[in-house]
Order: C-alpha cells, then structure tokens, then sequence
C-alpha cells in the first residue's frame, strides 16, 4: 500500500510540475479520496474482525457445559466447519470445469450474434437473489433429485458420498452444492472469459498458422494464459460458496453431523446457515458460540484466499 | 508522511466512526405524549415468532380502535424478546415460555419492573399437530410411545407393529419413515419435547430444549418448512402449528383411552386443566403454567405451544402504561382472542381462563 501511495504522489508531482508548478485541486482530492477509501476498507476488516473477537471471546473462555448442547466449542464448531467446506467444495469442483467451458464458448466458439445475449444471460444468472434459488432448490430441484439419487443409491451406493439411504425429500447436500454450483457459475466464467479475450492473437494466429486445430490452439494459447484468471475465479466462486446463507438455510436438511453421504436426509450443516437458523432463538452465551463459529469462517476464508494469492502469484513468477 | 495523508486518515476515521454510531443506536422507542381520552402514543414489543401472526392482527385491530396509538411488534425470538424486555429495550415481551431462574432471568425481569411487578400472562394458546404424509393412509393413530419411537428413529417403517396395533383395520404400507424436525431452534420443538420427555420418559431421555436433540432425521427451517418438508416426502412425518397443516394428514394422539386431536377446545381445556408454576410466579399477577401433559383427562390434547405476554404494572409514564394495559387487555378479550384464532390458528383462551388473568392486566396502572 505504501509503495502504492508513493506512486500517486510522483504522479500528482509530475502533473503538478506539468502544470506549472502548483498541484491542482482535482489532483488533491482525487488522490486524497482514493486514499481515504483504501484506508476505510482495512479500518472496516480491522473493525469486523475485532468485533468477532471480542464477541467470540466469552465462547472460547466458557467451560463447555455452559455452550449450547454441552459440548466444548471445537466440538460444535467442527462439523460445522466441516459441512461449509463439503458443500463449497461440492460447488467449486461442479463450476469450475462447466464456468471455464461457458467462458470458452463465448470468448472463442459462439457465433457474433449469441456473444452478446449470451454473456447477457450468464451475468443475469448472479442478479438472481439467493433466496430463490434457495426456494427453486427446494420447490423444484429438491424433489427433481430424488429419482436420480435413487439411482445413485442403488448403483453407486459402494463410494461413500452415495451410501444412502437417499433422501425422500431432496433437500441433501448433494442439492445444496449443486445451487451453489449454479450460484458461482457466473462468477467463475466472467472472470475467466474476461483474461480469454485478451488472449494475445499473435499467439493464437501463430498456432493456428503451425497447423494446430481450434482445440489445441485453446489448449495452448488460450487455457495457459488463463490459468491464474481461473484460479482466482474459482477462489471467488469459493468464497461466495463458502459464505452462501440463505439458500443452503432453506434448503438442506441439517443434522449436526459429519458425514461424506450427500444423499441422505441426514446432513452436516454450515457455518453460515447455523448462525441463520439459530440466531433468531439464541441469547447470551448462545449468541457468543454463534460468532465464535463466524470467526471461524472468516478464518477459512481468508486463509482461502492467502492461498490463492500464493498460486497465482507463483503462476506469474513463472 | 505529508500532512494531507494524515488529513485523508482522519476523514476515513471520521466517517468510519459516523459509520458505526448509526449502528449502534438501536430502535428502543417507547412511551410518546400522552393524549385525551383516547389512547394514543407509542409502544414497542418483541418476542417469539410464534405469535407473530396474531400479533400483527391484535394490532391492527388496536390500532383501528384507537386511532392516535402505535404498537410494533419484532419478532425477533422468544430468548431476544425477554432479553429486550429485560434490557428496558422494548415495553412489552412475546414469549413461548415463562420466564424462568436461568441465567437470573426471573431476578432481572422483577428488577426490571422495580417501581411495579412483572405481568405474565397466557395469551396465545396454539395446539401442535403431527403431521403426516403417507399414501393411502387416511387415518392415523399413534400412542405417544410409539410417537416418541419414530421421532427418535428405533421404528423405522410404517407396518411396524407397533403402529399396526394403534391402527387396526388400516393396511400400512412398509415405506420407510422419514421424520422431520425443525432445523431452526423454535418454541415449537420446546413444547413438542417437552411432551415427550415427560409423557414418555423411558423412551425419550434426551434434555429438553428448543434445538431438535435427535441426529439423522430430516430437519428443515420454521413451520413452513417442515410443512413442506412432509409434502414432499412419502413417508414423512413432522410436528407443525395444527393451523398450518393444510391438506395433510394429522395423526390423533392417545390420551388415557381415547385418540385426541388438535381441535382449538381440546388445546385450550388443558391449559385451563393445568396447575400454575407457583415457584416462576414472583408476583400475583405473573400466570406460569406447568402443562400438565401427563393428563388422561378426556377431550384435552396434550401437545400444545402456550405463548405468553410479558409486562409490567408500572412504566416510565402514565401514557405507556395506558398503552400496554389498553393492548393487553385487547389481546386477551374474547374479541382479541377470535381474531388471533382466525388469522393465526390459535385456540381461543377459555372462559375460565379470561377469568384467572383478567384481574393480571387490569393491574397494569394505566
């Protein structure tokens, strides 16, 4: 940041002397504003971050007999903590693969005339509101499910993520991260086709020119040069994933357990949901336990994102 | 660093702190001017979800009736609403259960009314109904062994003896149960265990609490949900506010020797049947009940919610005083009351039982 301020300010000289010597007044403010909106945005993380701290704190001192439920915090926290990462884990796998292909298809196979509907349609898919997609999970996709995870019980029920017995009802967590996969799809494929297109055409004209075909020439030019873009994509889509509230809330059918069966009716719930359906009855202690779990997700996600920063710049070193 | 760097911290800082003070002042408006004759001025109150729906209706009705008064009602939760109540944040509490020794609650809430008493009173009597959806089976019997059994998972189809023998003539199918709890913590639960717990307690040893203490069974988010949940689900099985049932099947409960079902009256009759808490009373106007859940008593359903109004006799001023009193006393009339019952499903309160609380409200020195 200091480094980046530093900038400015030589800027701001440059066309201070530019000028003749004075700053001009648009300069100040300008530069002064953007200043001031960096410094908001570390005093706002500074600021929620030390309010779950201090929130959290009685939690953590507390013996565990006091804490909902009569277990230690680690204890309720966990398969929590668990069931967040399971269901963002579920959405990111399912996005990433089908997000790179929508922002392929648009950035280098549609046709003119669908480029612009299309993205259109894609960028639509993020103005939906969480709660109707949390409804349609449970309205339409919940019960559309059954069936499949029927099947999936009976043919597949030797790999533990299908051991059934499946749900009645569809309100499993294999539903919950396919919403979520829906959720994050348009995240994942604007920032992916966004660095597609600016694929450098010297380099594609050139595998084109060695003979290569529209697949390869992805493969070699376009997929390379996108790598960091799909990985910072995916940890976006992770972060939303990891954060989403209301929709897993409707829909899953939550039981406080750890379990990779995403079929059953019998699922761990997450972070972020649990606070929702538990805040509204919960007093004292309860309420510390409840921010004492979102430190704990605020955790996960920054430790999330440090590690994706990690890749992407190791991808640019490279 | 240049002092318009030091100027842009301390703008930041500025409008941070600006920031922050507009979330801190929270909306604890009670008490306005006091009018004429009518009643006029401006009450709080916040409480359990429960009572929402009546809630809105006694207002609006109120509010109708005295046309210079403002009554809102938030409902947060039954624990936030006496912890608003307590906390002088709100004039009046809505609550799924009295007030209780936990956490000193009892103690803060007669500190809280220091200058009067506290006022607590039964005003919203709501029978839980077992929902079920099961195709072909019209009917359906369950004793509360058997009940409790399914919820807790040890009988797991539906042609399990144990149902075939509160159910004689009934051909069940052998799909699997599929029980359905709320997945939020809700008043509903509370009451719903707490029958089970004390009906049958060799069955169900789990603590009573309003978070769903048994694993593994389908859960979903407030009564709706539930509902829902059981509609989707062949062979689902769920506890729901009997107004909310619809179109499924509720199954009759054995009481004594008969099967009872959640009628409004039958709600009501055990209320009025069950004895007083008298160690959660710290004044003659606070009406705690014990559920006497455990009755044989012919034409009652033991599986009810009772919701109460929490109050005190004296407030900061007259007018807010006037306000809860002229409210409280609207919410438990016979008016109050079928209003509440058309627009949330709710058992009118029984004559008798009008008759026990009414001189609670008319204390409030209005």
């Amino acid at each position: 940041m200091e480094a980046h301020a530093d900038t400015t300010t030589n800027a701001g000289q440059l066309i201070a002397a530019a000028s003749g010597g004075r700053r001009r007044w648009g300069d100040r403010i300008f530069s002064n504003a953007s200043v001031a909106a960096a410094v908001t945005i570390l005093a706002l993380l500074a600021g929620v971050a030390a309010f779950l701290l201090i929130q959290a704190a009685p939690a953590v001192t507390a013996s565990s007999s006091e804490l909902p439920g009569g277990k230690s915090l680690i204890d309720y926290i966990a398969p929590l903590a668990f069931g967040t990462v399971l269901a963002a884990t579920i959405a990111v796998v399912l996005a990433v693969p089908l997000a790179v292909a929508v922002a392929l298809f648009i950035s280098h196979i549609a046709p003119r005339r669908l480029l612009l509907p299309l993205g259109y349609m894609v960028d639509l898919l993020a103005a939906v509101p969480s709660i109707v997609y949390g409804l349609w999970g449970i309205f339409v996709l919940g019960p559309a499910a059954v069936g499949p995870m029927e099947w999936l019980e009976k043919h597949l029920g030797f790999i533990p993520f299908f051991e059934g017995p499946a749900s009645v009802t569809g309100r499993t967590m294999l539903v919950a991260g396919l919403v979520l996969t829906v959720m994050i799809l348009p995240i994942v494929s604007a920032v992916a086709r966004e660095v597609f297109s600016q694929t450098p055409r010297k380099l594609q004209e050139g595998a084109l020119a060695l003979g290569a075909t529209r697949w390869e020439m992805i493969r070699m030019t376009v997929l390379p040069f996108g790598k960091s873009s799909i990985i910072s994509g995916a940890m976006l889509g992770l972060g939303r994933a990891l954060g989403e509230t209301m929709a897993v809330t409707i829909i899953l059918s939550v039981s406080g357990i750890v379990s990779f069966n995403l079929i059953s009716q019998a699922n761990p719930s997450t972070i972020a949901a649990n606070i929702a359906l538990d805040f509204p009855e919960s007093t004292g202690l309860a309420i510390n336990t409840l921010i004492a779990s979102g430190l704990v997700l605020f955790a996960i996600t920054l430790v999330t994102n440090l590690i994706a920063r990690a890749i992407i710049s190791r991808q640019n070193v490279q | 660093m240049s002092p318009s760097r030091w100027l842009a911290i301390l703008a930041s800082l500025a409008v941070l702190a600006i920031g922050v003070s507009a979330c801190g002042s929270s909306s604890d408006d009670s008490s306005g001017s006091s009018g004429g004759g009518d009643l006029s001025g401006q009450i709080a109150g916040a409480g359990s979800t429960a009572q929402e729906a009546a809630q809105e209706a006694w207002i609006a009705e109120f509010e109708n009736a005295n046309s210079g008064a403002t009554v809102t009602y938030d409902a947060v939760g039954s624990g936030g609403g006496r912890e608003q109540f307590i906390a002088g944040g709100v004039a009046y509490a809505g609550s799924d259960a009295a007030l209780s020794t936990e956490e000193g609650e009892l103690e803060k809430a007669v500190k809280r009314c220091a200058s009067g008493k506290v006022v607590e009173v039964p005003a919203y009597i709501s029978p839980i109904a077992i929902i079920y959806n099961l195709e072909g089976v019209e009917s359906l019997q369950l004793d509360p062994e058997t009940l409790a059994k399914i919820f807790n998972q040890e009988i797991t189809t539906w042609n399990d003896p144990a149902i075939a023998k509160d159910n004689p003539g009934t051909e069940l199918p052998d799909t699997r149960i599929t029980p359905v709890n709320r997945s939020d913590e809700s008043g509903t639960t509370q009451n719903f265990t707490e029958y089970l717990s004390e009906v049958v307690p060799s069955v169900w040893s789990y603590e009573v609490s309003g978070d769903w203490p048994v694993k593994g069974g389908e859960a979903a988010q407030g009564t709706s949900g539930v509902v829902e949940a059981v509609t989707a689900g062949d062979g689902a099985i769920g506890y729901a506010d009997a107004s909310q049932a619809g179109e499924l099947g509720v199954a009759k409960i054995k009481v004594g020797k008969e099967y009872a079902e959640p009628t409004p009256e039958a709600a009501a009759k055990i209320v009025e049947e069950s004895p007083e808490a008298k160690e959660l009373a710290k004044s003659p106007y606070m009406f705690p009940f014990e559920l006497d859940r455990k009755t044989e008593s012919q034409g009652t359903y033991p599986i009810v919610l009772v919701s109460y109004l929490i109050g005190c006799t004296k407030y900061g001023s007259t007018s807010e005083a006037e306000l809860v009193k002229g409210y409280f006393e609207y919410a438990v009339s016979s008016e109050g009351q079928e209003i509440a019952a058309e627009n949330a499903g709710s058992a009118p309160l029984s004559a008798g039982l009008t008759k026990k609380i009414t001189p609670a409200v008319e204390a409030i020195e209005g």
